[in-house]
Formats: C-alpha cells, structure tokens, sequence
C-alpha cells in the first residue's frame, strides 16, 4: 500500500517524539501520527506528490505539525495524495495511487464476485477517495492513530468514507493554515482523520485556536473540549436537506441515509426535511473559485527559489515554461488554464464575481436553516462506495472530482464544520459514512452529536487478512485507539 | 540645434521643435528638452495659427514606508545589506507561507493619508495582481486594487514663476489614492554571462502608492508637488523619502491635447529617480509628444523610460508585453479594519486596533504649517520659510543662530542663506556637515552688529571655516593692516589657524 508518500528514518523519530523519555510532552505523547504530504515538515521532504516539489525539504513545520510534535505525537511519516490535493481519488500523484486497505480486507473479499475483466483478483482493489487518501488509508490500516489531512471540497471527509474512519472538517478560521500548501485558500483547512469521534476532538483540542502566522484564524483562543460519555440528542433539532438526494446516489447508501434519520427520531430528536436551494449551482461555481486561486497560488512554482527547475535555458520565459511542464501534471495544469481564464479582465465579472456571489448565496441557505432552529444537518458523504481502480481511471479527472465533491464541498463554500462518521458496510463489504454538518465554530455540538451516531451503529472494525493472526492485538489497538 | 518650449504654464503649450536650417533631422536623444529652462518670457515660436497644446501630467509614486520589519513579514528593511541576507520564508514564496500584516505600515499609510487631506477609509481590501518576473517571487504581488486605505486627498505645493524666489504661487494638485503594497525584490541582469541575479532584500517591503490626478502641466509643477510630497513623508516619518535610495520612485503620466478636445494618449515615463530628472524628463516628454502629432504622426500608450545621461525618453522594451494582471482578492488577508473614536469599540486591546483619531492628533507639523510659523515668528519671507525648510536641518539651524545674536532674524536668513550656503555648497557640504557651527555663526554675527568686524571679515571666517583656506592669507592680511605690520605674520597664521580650528 502506498499510504506513505516519505517516511522519516528512525533516527528522527527518537527526536521527534518524546517516546521513553519519562516526561509526556502532552496529551499525544508518543502517539503515532501520519501528515499528509501537503504540509511542511522541517527536515522532511514535502512533495505534494508532485514533480515539481519531489525531494523538496521545507525549512519549517507548518503550525499544525507544530503543535502535534509539541504534544509529544510521533510524526510516523508523511502520505500519499493527489498531486497538490487536486483530485478525489488519490490516484493522481506523482507517487501512483493510494489502495484502499479495504481492499483487503475479509469483508471485501468475502462479499467481492469477481467480475469477467479482472479475474486475477489484483485489479480488484478500490480506490481510498481523496484527496487525503494516503492519510484516510494509514488511520484504516492501524497505521497510525491519527492523520492530518486537508479539506478543501471533500477532501478529508470523502477518503474516510471510503476508507470507514472518521474525517472531521472543521470550521474556516478554526485551525491555522500556516504551512499547509493551499489549494484553495479561502476553502482550505486541515482535516482530521481518527479511527473514532473522541480521537478526532482530542486532536482538534490540539491544533484549534488563534495563530499569529495566520490572519485568517479566529482571535479568540480556543478551549479544548471532551465528549460527554452518553450523548443526548434528544432537544435536537436534525436538518435533511432534500438536494442532497443527488442523482447517482446509490440506493443502498439512500437507505442508510434514511435509517439514520430514523435513529435520531427514535432517539427524540426532531428530524425535518430542509431545503439548501443553492446547492445545485455548488460544483460550477466551486470550479470557478478554486481554479481561479489555483492559478493564482501556483504561480509561485517557476524554478526559481524551489522546487525542480528545467534544464531549458534559453531564457527566464522558456525556462519558467519547461519548469511548469514537466513539475506539474495535466490535471494541475488544466485547473491553473482554466483560473487564469476565469481572472482574465474580460471575463472576472462574468464568472469569478458570479461565483462569489453564488458563494454567499450558498452560504446564506445555511445561515437560514440553522437560524430556523435546526442545530445540525444530516447528509451522505459520498454517492457511492469506493469503486475499483480501473473503474475509477474512466473518468477523468474533472468529472470525478465534480462527482465526488457534490456532498461535500458546499460546506467549504459556507465554511461549516462537517464531519463523516462510518456508519456501515455496503453490499460489497465496503464502507460508506455519513456526513453531519453543523454551525460555525460549534465543533463540540457537532462531535457530540457524531459521537452517538457513531454508538448507535458500531461500525464493524477492518479485518484485514495479512494481520489476521494478530487479530487479538489489533483489537487492542482499536480499543485503545480512544486516548482522549 | 536648440529647441525652443513656449509655454506659460497655465497649461498652455506651443510648438516648440523648429528646424535648425539645414540641420539634421532630430535624432531621437540629440536634442535638448530646453522646456525646463524656459519658463514664461519665452516667445511662442510654433507656427502661427497652430492651437496650442496642453499638456497633462499626472503622477503615481511609491514611497517606501519606514519601517523595521517589511509589509507582510518580520525580515528586517535596510538598504545597502548584502543580498538575499533579510529574506524570510515568505519574501522568497516557500509555499504554505502566508502574509501578516506589519502594524507600523498600516499606520504609516494612515498618518501619510491624513497628512494629505484623504479620507480613510475604514475598511480597505488587500489584492492579488499577477505577472511572471524573476524578483516577484509569489508570481504576484499584493496590493490594494479595489479598496484602498485613503481616497480623495489634495496636496497644495508652491512653486516660483520665472525663476524668481520673490514670486511663488501656490497649486493644489488632487489625490486620487494611497494604497498599500508590497515591493519587489531586484534583478541584476548580467549579459555577458547571460544570467539574471536576483536579490530579495527589497522583495515584500512596504510601499505607499500614491496616486496624483493628472492636474499638473509641465516638469516644473510635477517636480515642485514631489518635493512637497517627500517633505511631508519625511516630516511624518512615514517615509525616508530619500530617491537616490529607490525609497520614493516616480512614473509620470503624460499626454498632450487642444484645448476643448479630449484628453491625448498617454505615455507613462518609468524609473525617474531624482527631482531634477522628473522636471526634465515631463518636459521632455511632453515636447516630444507636441512634435509627434504636429508631424502628423501618432502617440502610442507606451511605457517610457528617462535615460538622464541622454536627458531624454526612450521606449521601454516591454518585458511583458499587453499585460492583464489577473487581479483578486487576496484570500488570506481579511478586510482591513480601522477605527476611529467613535466606532473605537469599548472592551477593544489597543494593540490589536488603529484608531485614526489618534493618529490625527499626534501628526506633526506639516512643512506649509512650519513655514508660516517661520514667517510670523521671525517676520521672514515667504519665500525664505521655503528655503530653510528645503534642507534638512536648515531650519533648526537658523533657530539656533537667532537664539544666540542680538541680529534680527531677518538679517541672519539672509547670512544663512546667501553666504553659508553657498559656502557650504562650495565644498558640497550640507548644513548638517557645516564647519560653521550655530555657535559660530552667532559670534560672527553679533561681532558685526556690535561693529567689531566687518562683514567682509565675517564673510572671511565663514569662508575658511568652511573649508576655503586660501582665505586665510586675506584674513593675515587684514591684521597686518590692523596693526600696521607690526605682527609677526607666521605668528599670527599660527594663531588664526588654531582659532579658526577651535
């Protein structure tokens, strides 16, 4: 599996980490942690999983793996995803495609009928989703306890639908963005992923809160939260907005989707149909606003201060050219074509503005339903469970990406805190989530309500044939996977 | 091959290129912009009949802000440092790196803005304008396009009609805004190795854009409203304003028309990097344009550069070509917000905001409010108030003087002024590097109004204080006179030398 786009050697672990040392560092001492490869890690290539920074050691720790370090967690390694986070697959980097450890897994291989085209059982492996896969693969394969991902339209939350952990999105402004590679600035955020909801809270308790080297991130500190032991859902009031009944969504994952609903109901909770009329126009003007900051935040990458640069050397302009050739790859290229179509004087009213305006009217469907009294909203994370690699490659990218981030990404419009909890196993014995989506800077409210989603349907744990041995141990993991 | 400018400066220009008889046709840089020394009392000498032009000249200059640390970063701001030695993460765009925004700029912009009569604008937007260049290392620079922090200001400046101190006239020219932005790093290209070297020293500083309405009409007003301008950055602090340092930039913008007709195409005249030069190269500009259209040939909206060793405008070699800067929002800043004392909220940190009103009230004198102070206090001139304060230092040096002699203080401008000065420009000395001291000064002058010495003696010993030594043998001269040649003349060298050195 190639979760792992770097891994540090264990030299640097034992400095890293405080691990024997005696004195814990704080609440993550000795706790193994993977980071996905957008982020800086000082001393440690950061790649993006692309040409263009492959073999690039960043002088500095982004904020977030600076405070996990200084909580004591042990940086396991850095993962895998699409290159500079564009996709929703994982399989676009310059590294190959990350394989979901479902694939597997004796769920998936039990209920798995081998299909006329790929007999042989090694092209049967599904994709993890991404563009966080790496990081959603190393948590579902006890890897590690925890992964840091960023969340720019889905892309924390989609793997760990697919890869049946949880992916907690949280707020814009919540945690710093200082040294995570942007995608899209105004939508990025790093993402959470853990095996489970008390996890995801713990790390959250860790990174939130006001960075000076980031403008953006609230004023106020935050306080670290822990999860009440037996949640009550029982005074809440839960959204399902109807346009998230999106075509293509499988029926299986519709059912679930209304078997929750039922849950909460059960459980006391009100459950009302919300409209979010907006949504629809989501994607395309999502395309808009994120190619045009991709185009804007790439062009940093000209071979100058780092990063690979061509051998051509005719002049600045055919070098700056062959460097952004071959550094990055079509999907890049194509968002960096299309943004600085969109920026182009003649057109920036026409769509960039629009979009922005769509932007806000996104974002105000929320502000509405949440001001109508509805504390959290209900939805699928995904229209589907992960498909096969070779089903995936028949799409290109920009269709994918525009599939797979429809649940998604509106809450990246609006800012929102989300959050994908596994709920249950397909047909095929794969994982499907789904996501909650709550109010600004209301984490708390949002995870306690994920956490007795998360109680009421006990998601089964991945049994993974090569470990199957050690079944006991991991068992003990996922036990104590809770370290809050 | 002289040219020749017509021109009264109420806007109005002439013809001015005639053909010498016979004379080669102009070349491009072979002819003299003889505008700027032809104020007024020049004859129109176009052809007769012709409707006179005029020219329009409006002015964007960037004033590098004063200050420790650059605009969005914590690298220091020096000149002069080895390259590439105050480069932080963020000057040189290591991806993940984001701006924050240097406090002292935001003020420095806020005094500079009121200072020039602008409205602040409480909440101003920070963009992204784009273009690939070796010394901007984001491929963008971050400035302010559509919101910028002051609009709408004025700046009244004074200059001299014919050439004579004794007839100033005051103008006002409009300020269409002040914005805050980042400046770039530079590049040295190097052609015989055929590489380009970069330094980001400069990369991120803070720049003051200000933007002047195009109400100026020829070299002479464009200079005068500069000089204000970089008095009042200089008096606030919010700029060293020095131009042989890069530290205040001029591009003038030039057109010519007709009177009643819309305004010409307009050239843009870049890297003017003295006063002197911004007078000549306006003038210049604005007689090649007349001489262009009045051959029947057209002005192209083009970008020109001063060459001053040529004293002329030559088209730029557009490195760009037809840009389109791609502008947006600079997503990782949000709005700038300022307070004033009544949108001050209650339980806000004072660290964490900018009152505007507190700025206002602790804004030095302006240079116009100094000067009339200068002529009431001390019953000088107008114009003499200009003068002290054209050089830095000039004025308390005056004070100084007036403190310690019993002379009036009309009388000491005029020492000051006329005779140290232009001792002091002799051995090109400024007035803080003065040899005379204040003190000095003083005892020379109180000697001559009690009548103890002449003023030629005085004139003498500011001379040689002043670095002019071949005035001492006068000065032996003048005691061998006194004492009837009964003075050892060695002996008194000796002692005048070591008087003059005390």
């Amino acid at each position: 599996m190639k979760a792992a786009a770097s891994l540090a050697d264990l030299d640097t672990f034992a400095e890293l980490g405080s691990v024997g040392s005696g004195q814990p560092l704080g609440v993550l001492d000795g706790i193994p942690i993977a980071v996905k490869d957008n982020f800086n890690t000082a001393g440690i290539e950061t790649t993006c999983a692309s040409n263009m920074l492959k073999g690039y050691i960043s002088p500095y720790n982004a904020t977030v793996v600076q405070k996990l370090l200084d909580q004591g967690a042990v940086l396991l390694g850095k993962t895998n995803l699409d290159e500079f986070a564009m996709g929703s697959g994982s399989t676009d980097g310059v590294f190959g495609p990350v394989r979901n450890p479902w694939s597997y897994s004796r769920q998936y291989k039990e209920k798995y009928v081998p299909k006329s085209f790929s007999e042989d059982g090694e092209s049967n492996w599904v994709i993890t989703g991404g563009s966080s896969g790496g990081s959603a693969a190393a948590v579902s394969s006890f890897t590690c306890f925890a992964a840091l991902g960023s969340d720019t339209g889905g892309s924390t939350r989609n793997p760990a639908a697919h890869c049946g952990v949880v992916g907690l999105k949280p707020t814009y402004g919540l945690i710093s963005r200082h040294g995570l590679i942007p995608l899209v600035n105004s939508m990025d955020v790093p993402g959470i992923l853990t095996r489970c909801v008390d996890d995801a809270a713990v790390v959250l308790g860790s990174l939130a809160g006001h960075d000076p080297k980031d403008s953006t991130t609230i004023q106020d500190n935050f306080k670290p939260f822990e999860l009440p032991d037996l949640p009550d859902v029982s005074k809440l009031s839960i959204g399902i907005p109807k346009e998230y009944q999106a075509p293509g969504l499988s029926s299986e994952i519709l059912a679930l989707w209304s078997k929750a609903a039922d849950l909460f109901k059960h459980a006391g909770a009100k459950v009302t149909e919300v409209s979010l009329p907006h949504t629809r126009y989501s994607i395309v003007c999502y395309h808009v606003l994120c190619t045009a900051e991709v185009a804007s935040n790439m062009a940093r990458f000209d071979g100058l201060e780092y990063g690979h640069r061509s051998d051509m050397n005719k002049s600045t302009e055919s070098m700056y050219a062959a460097t952004r050739r071959e550094g990055f790859n079509d999907v890049v290229r194509g968002r960096i074509l299309s943004g600085n179509y969109f920026l182009l004087k003649q057109n920036y009213e026409n769509y960039f503005i629009k979009a922005q305006k769509v932007r806000r009217l996104i974002a105000n469907d929320f502000l509405k339903v949440f001001r109508s009294g509805v504390d959290i909203l209900l939805t699928p994370t995904t229209l589907s469970d992960a498909v096969p690699y070779i089903e995936f490659l028949k799409e290109d990218n920009r269709t994918r990406s525009a599939q797979d981030d429809i649940l998604t990404q509106a809450a990246n419009m609006a800012g929102l805190p989300a959050i994908n909890v596994p709920a249950a196993l397909s047909e095929r014995g794969l994982p499907i989530g789904l996501q909650f989506i709550g109010r600004s800077f209301q984490e708390k409210q949002l995870l306690t309500v994920a956490k007795w989603f998360e109680k009421q349907v006990k998601f089964p744990m991945i049994q993974l044939e090569e470990v199957k041995r050690h079944n006991h141990d991991v068992f003990q993991h996922q036990r104590s996977a809770s370290f809050s | 091959m002289a040219a020749v400018a017509a021109r009264g400066c109420g806007g109005v220009w002439r013809r001015a290129w005639q053909h010498g008889a016979g004379g080669p046709g102009p070349s491009p840089c072979g002819r003299r912009a003889a505008a700027s020394s032809a104020r007024g009392g020049a004859v129109p000498v176009g052809k007769s009949g012709l409707a006179p032009w005029v020219p329009v000249v409006g002015l964007e200059i960037h004033a590098q802000i004063s200050s420790n640390s650059k605009l969005f970063s914590g690298s220091q701001v020096q000149f002069a440092a080895p390259p590439n030695s105050l480069v932080s993460f963020f000057d040189a765009s290591l991806p993940g790196t984001l701006p924050v925004l240097n406090r002292r700029c935001v003020e420095a912009a806020v005094m500079t803005g009121l200072a020039l009569n602008c409205s602040i604008n409480k909440k101003s937007l920070f963009d992204r304008k784009h273009y690939f260049y070796a010394d901007l290392p984001a491929g963008y620079q971050i400035t302010q396009q559509r919101v910028p922090i002051a609009v709408n200001g004025s700046l009244s400046y004074s200059l001299c009609i014919d050439n004579k101190m004794s007839q100033m006239v005051t103008k006002t020219v409009r300020i269409k805004q002040i914005q805050l932005e980042q400046d770039s790093g530079k590049s040295l290209h190097d052609d015989t190795r055929s590489q380009t070297l970069v330094d980001l020293n400069r990369a991120g500083v803070g720049l003051m854009e200000v933007v002047m309405e195009p109400d100026m009409c020829c070299g002479e007003e464009a200079a005068a409203a500069v000089r204000e301008l970089q008095l009042i950055l200089q008096t606030l602090g919010s700029s060293q304003a020095v131009m042989a340092e890069g530290q205040l930039r001029v591009d003038a913008n030039v057109s010519v028309h007709h009177p009643g007709e819309p305004y010409g195409v307009r050239t843009e005249v870049k890297n003017i990097n003295s006063i002197r030069f911004l007078a000549k190269a306006v003038d210049y500009e604005i007689q090649r344009q007349i001489e262009e259209l009045e051959n029947g040939g057209t002005i192209l909206n083009e970008t020109r550069a001063f060459d001053s060793k040529l004293g002329c405008t030559v088209p730029m070699r557009d490195k760009e070509g037809k840009q389109d800067y791609r502008f947006m929002p600079e997503p990782n800043l949000p709005p700038l917000i300022l307070y004033d004392a009544k949108s001050l909220p209650a339980n806000m940190n004072h660290q964490q905001v900018i009152n505007i009103d507190w700025i206002h009230e602790r804004l030095p004198d302006l240079p116009s409010v100094t000067r009339a102070k200068l002529v009431e206090r001390y019953g000088i001139l107008p114009e003499h108030s200009f003068a002290l304060l054209n050089e830095d230092g000039l004025t308390e040096f005056f004070e100084n003087v007036v403190k310690q002699t019993q002379m009036k203080p009309k009388k000491v401008i005029g020492w000051i002024l006329n005779v140290l000065l232009s001792y002091l420009k002799q051995h090109s000395l400024t007035v803080k590097e003065s040899p005379v001291s204040s003190v000095l000064m003083a005892d020379l002058l109180n000697l001559l109004e009690k009548k103890e010495i002449s003023s030629t003696a005085a004139k003498q010993v500011m001379a040689i204080k002043a670095g002019n030594l071949k005035v001492l043998n006068k000065l032996i001269g003048l005691v061998q006179r006194e004492t009837q040649g009964r003075s050892n003349p060695v002996l008194v060298k000796q002692l005048l030398e070591k008087k003059l050195s005390e």
